[in-house]
């Protein structure tokens, strides 16, 4: 009896120990499941909303295309008439299109500064880069007279310079690093503005007048083949922004903990702002800096996720803000054509506001 | 389990022009727990990071086993210490869970995804911190004592022989400083982990430390067992204040009684010739 005791004790704790183990584990793997849930249901309510959006702006308007006429039009399968094939071809559907890409990808530049930075309101936009790509292209079209490539190129090379000179000038001090982002972006931001004002001064007025327009933001007269370069863009470099959103994730949790973990802050910030300056110089070169969005896309989808921040569904926020904002520019007013900037800049700022109260009341 | 043991040789460290930690040797005992203790700017937390590889050395260099660290490949040092700032982010809207699981980071790579064994390593950290309660809770939600609980889950996620802590009981209160430090020793004891932390408070460095290592003005002043480096001159030397230092031979109890200006309030001066102390107590030095 004595001897029996504890064999029989240990053969009812084993099995027990055994049991509990993979109990927790299952709690760990739920609990990780139903987190990501709601980031899935977000982003799936995104892609709808969005598809939505590309509906009402390629079939609704001051001339409706029908479902079955847009088919036949897009699939070549018959004869559509009234001047709707080119109405949807050389207007709507660029339009939609290009809306997409640059929606996507400033959503995406967006809320990746804002990780980067570890603050909520810092954008490409904000911090210069937007402007050294939109001085750059000023300064090509209008003083030296370029247009097309030179002008994709310049802007190019003006955002690349103001994120060399982010990273240069914040990466001095340890620990500093993402407010002195913000505030050499800042300056460097004013600085860039007056550049571009003094390009304008110096210009004739009928240039200066097409730089004007061009610098509010406009989809339009966006040509298919500008499209193809900034589809390529996007497809190229959207991919590997979310594959280093990982990185990012840790960066958000400090500099010293994500060196520790392995993912060295400063690596990781140039990756990012590599692949956010390909995105911005060639959103700008073809639409012109569009206010607001990637200002107001990461915030948005925050809001929406429950306050953690995601690359993607600020993509797909964006692409939602370009694509009914330019709807809305066409035909909110009519017999006026809004460019898709001045409704993102009058919609955007008392949205700003909006999130910047409810920001306060929350926390 | 590889050997790797943890050297500084000859190691200064500093911001810009200005040097902190000046040619320090140092070799942290493996599967021990050392604490490092000095006053505020003494170049304790500067030490950390250099050890762990968040500041390049200005001269010397940071040995792990017979590598030097700053020519190891990033992730390849974070598989073998995990190391936990003072001041991590505390991230919106993520759960306790998913903040855990991102110290799985260095484990996986392009072609090596979250797998099943990540689950139980996570599960694991949890359960060792006593935070899987939490698992689903919002990091945002937590008091200051689930925090750091939980931030020391996702280092342990890392699954390191190697655990550097820089001051993880500052701001908690002193039950949460005690788990804290418990769980340190656990982890020392039963799995052989080597940690090595940056402590504020003297006595519970003593306390809790197999190996004390006493810093000023970045340099090693003293450096052993709490017992032989906690004494009255030491604590003179290190903290610039004279003080009793009282050891109680039964239980190993320290405590570090600091001598200001001031008499204890209503301590009556006629009678302070010589300090009253217990009798089961013994002044050692």
């Amino acid at each position: 009896m004595t001897v029996n005791a504890p064999a029989a004790d240990t053969g009812t704790e084993t099995p027990h120990l055994v049991e509990t183990v993979p109990d927790r584990v299952a709690e760990v793997r739920r609990s990780r499941s139903h987190a990501r849930r709601r980031g899935h249901l977000v982003l799936g309510g995104l892609l709808v909303a969005w598809l939505l959006a590309m509906v009402v702006r390629t079939l609704l308007g001051d001339f409706t295309i029908t479902v079955p006429d847009f088919w036949r039009i897009v699939l070549g399968t018959g004869e559509v008439p009234g001047g709707a094939e080119f109405i949807l071809l050389d207007s709507k559907l660029p339009r939609a299109v290009v809306g997409t890409l640059a929606g996507v990808a400033l959503g995406a530049s967006g809320a990746t500064f804002q990780l980067m930075a570890r603050n909520p309101l810092a954008s490409p936009d904000v911090l210069g880069l937007t402007m050294g790509a939109s001085a750059a292209a000023v300064f090509t079209l209008v003083i030296l007279g370029g247009s097309g490539a030179a002008v994709t190129l310049a802007a190019l090379v003006g955002s690349a310079l103001v994120a060399v000179a982010l990273l240069t000038l914040s990466a001095s001090r340890p620990g500093s690093a993402p407010t002195r982002m913000i505030l050499v972006g800042i300056a460097l931001s004013a600085m860039l503005t007056s550049v571009v004002h003094w390009v304008l001064l110096r210009a004739d007025i009928y240039r200066a007048h097409e730089a004007m327009v061009w610098l509010t933001g406009s989809l339009n007269g966006v040509t298919w083949r500008q499209i193809g370069l900034l589809g390529v863009v996007v497809a190229l470099a959207l991919p590997l922004l979310l594959a280093t959103a990982r990185e990012l994730h840790l960066v958000e949790l400090g500099d010293d903990l994500a060196a520790g973990v392995g993912a060295p802050p400063g690596i990781v910030r140039a990756r990012a702002l590599l692949l956010v300056v390909l995105l911005v110089a060639a959103t700008t070169s073809v639409c012109g800096p569009i206010a607001f969005v990637a200002f107001l896309s990461g915030p948005i989808a925050r809001r929406l996720l429950g306050g953690r921040a995601s690359i993607g569904a600020a993509a797909l926020v964006g692409a939602v803000i370009v694509v009914l904002a330019d709807h809305a520019g066409a035909y909110a007013v009519p017999e006026v054509n809004l460019p898709v900037g001045v409704v993102t800049g009058v919609v955007g700022a008392p949205f700003l506001l909006w999130l910047l109260t409810r920001e306060r009341s929350s926390s | 389990m590889t050997t790797s043991v943890l050297r500084a040789e000859r190691l200064s460290l500093g911001y810009g022009e200005q040097t902190i930690v000046h040619d320090l040797d140092l070799t942290v005992p493996e599967g021990k727990v050392t604490a490092i203790v000095g006053p505020n700017g003494c170049g304790k937390s500067t030490l950390l990071r250099g050890l762990s590889r968040l500041l390049r050395p200005k001269d010397g260099r940071v040995m792990l086993g017979d590598r030097d660290v700053h020519r190891m490949p990033t992730k390849q040092v974070a598989r073998s210490m995990a190391l936990l700032p003072q001041h991590p982010v505390v991230p919106e809207g993520i759960t306790v869970g998913e903040l855990v699981a991102r110290g799985r980071h260095p484990h996986h790579g392009l072609l090596r995804q979250w797998t099943r064994e990540d689950d139980e390593v996570v599960a694991e950290a949890l359960e060792l911190t006593a935070t899987t309660h939490l698992v689903s809770r919002e990091v945002t939600e937590l008091s200051g004592g689930q925090r750091q609980r939980v931030w020391i889950a996702m280092v342990l996620a890392q699954r390191t022989d190697l655990l550097l802590l820089d001051e993880p009981t500052s701001f908690l209160d002193i039950a949460h400083q005690v788990e804290v430090l418990d769980l340190v020793r656990d982890l020392s004891v039963d799995r052989g982990t080597t940690v090595v932390m940056v402590l504020h408070d003297l006595a519970m460095a003593a306390r809790y430390a197999d190996h004390l290592v006493a810093m000023r003005g970045g340099r090693v002043i003293a450096e052993g067992n709490p017992r032989e480096v906690v004494t009255a001159e030491t604590v003179c030397d290190v903290f610039g204040i004279t003080c009793r230092v009282l050891w109680q031979e039964a239980t190993g109890d320290l405590s570090v009684i600091p001598l200001g200006r001031h008499r204890p309030v209503g301590h009556v001066l006629g009678t302070a010739g010589t300090p009253r102390i217990a009798p089961e107590l013994e002044v050692i030095r």
